[in-house]
């Protein structure tokens, strides 16, 4: 029984990461301009990959494949956040402005 | 019945295929590197359930290193860009980019 839950659980987990993923991945498609598309980009990083790399631990269980799953998680948890404010940081130095509003509306 | 970790590779490649159209489409530099980052985030992931799809989870050290390389190598990147921007008089600042 708990193995069907495993399973069912890490099925849910993988699909709502490659869900998360697909939808991030259209965002940095379709976004108008380079911030957005850096919010984008982040947001699939955190979550897609942390909900694919929890799946993977349910299914690997108390074992030293899941101690290297925790920290690839641990590890792009702490540097996708880092690499995409440094790479912002380098943007709005670089003199590339936000578009604060709308062409259409000139508001 | 199809295994799961499959689906899990697909999606990994089609976004991978999507991160790599915005790296040639991008209009400014910037683009670029924050497809490229997202690609490499995207092969961690993608090295990983390979190894669980194969039945061979020994990937994940692979993919950790992977992970590491893939930061050093965007904020190398970023370094080296604003180094190169001083030169041409944007703003004069004493570092080379704090």
């Amino acid at each position: 029984m708990i193995g069907q839950i495993v399973d069912l659980a890490s099925w849910v987990l993988l699909v709502l990461g490659s869900l998360l993923g697909i939808t991030g991945a259209i965002g940095l498609l379709r976004f108008p301009e380079f911030y957005t598309r850096a919010h984008a980009a982040g947001v699939t990083d955190t979550l897609c990959a942390s909900c694919i790399l929890t799946g993977l631990m349910l299914q690997a269980g108390l074992t030293l494949v899941t101690a290297k799953l925790v920290f690839i998680l641990l590890f792009l948890l702490l540097t996708s956040p880092t690499a995409t404010h440094a790479l912002t940081k380098a943007a709005l130095h670089a003199g590339l402005a936000p578009q604060l509003h709308r062409e259409e509306d000139g508001s | 019945m199809i295994s799961m970790f499959s689906v899990a590779t697909l999606a990994i490649l089609t976004v991978m295929g999507i991160a790599l159209v915005r790296a040639f489409v991008g209009p400014t530099i910037f683009d670029r590197i924050l497809a490229v980052n997202m690609f490499g985030t995207k092969t961690v992931l993608f090295i990983a359930v390979f190894g669980f799809l194969m039945g061979r989870p020994d990937f994940l050290d692979i993919a950790l290193v992977y992970a590491l390389i893939n930061f050093i190598g965007i904020i190398a990147v970023l370094r080296f860009y604003e180094a190169t921007q001083d030169t041409d008089g944007s703003e004069p600042d004493a570092g080379s980019g704090q």
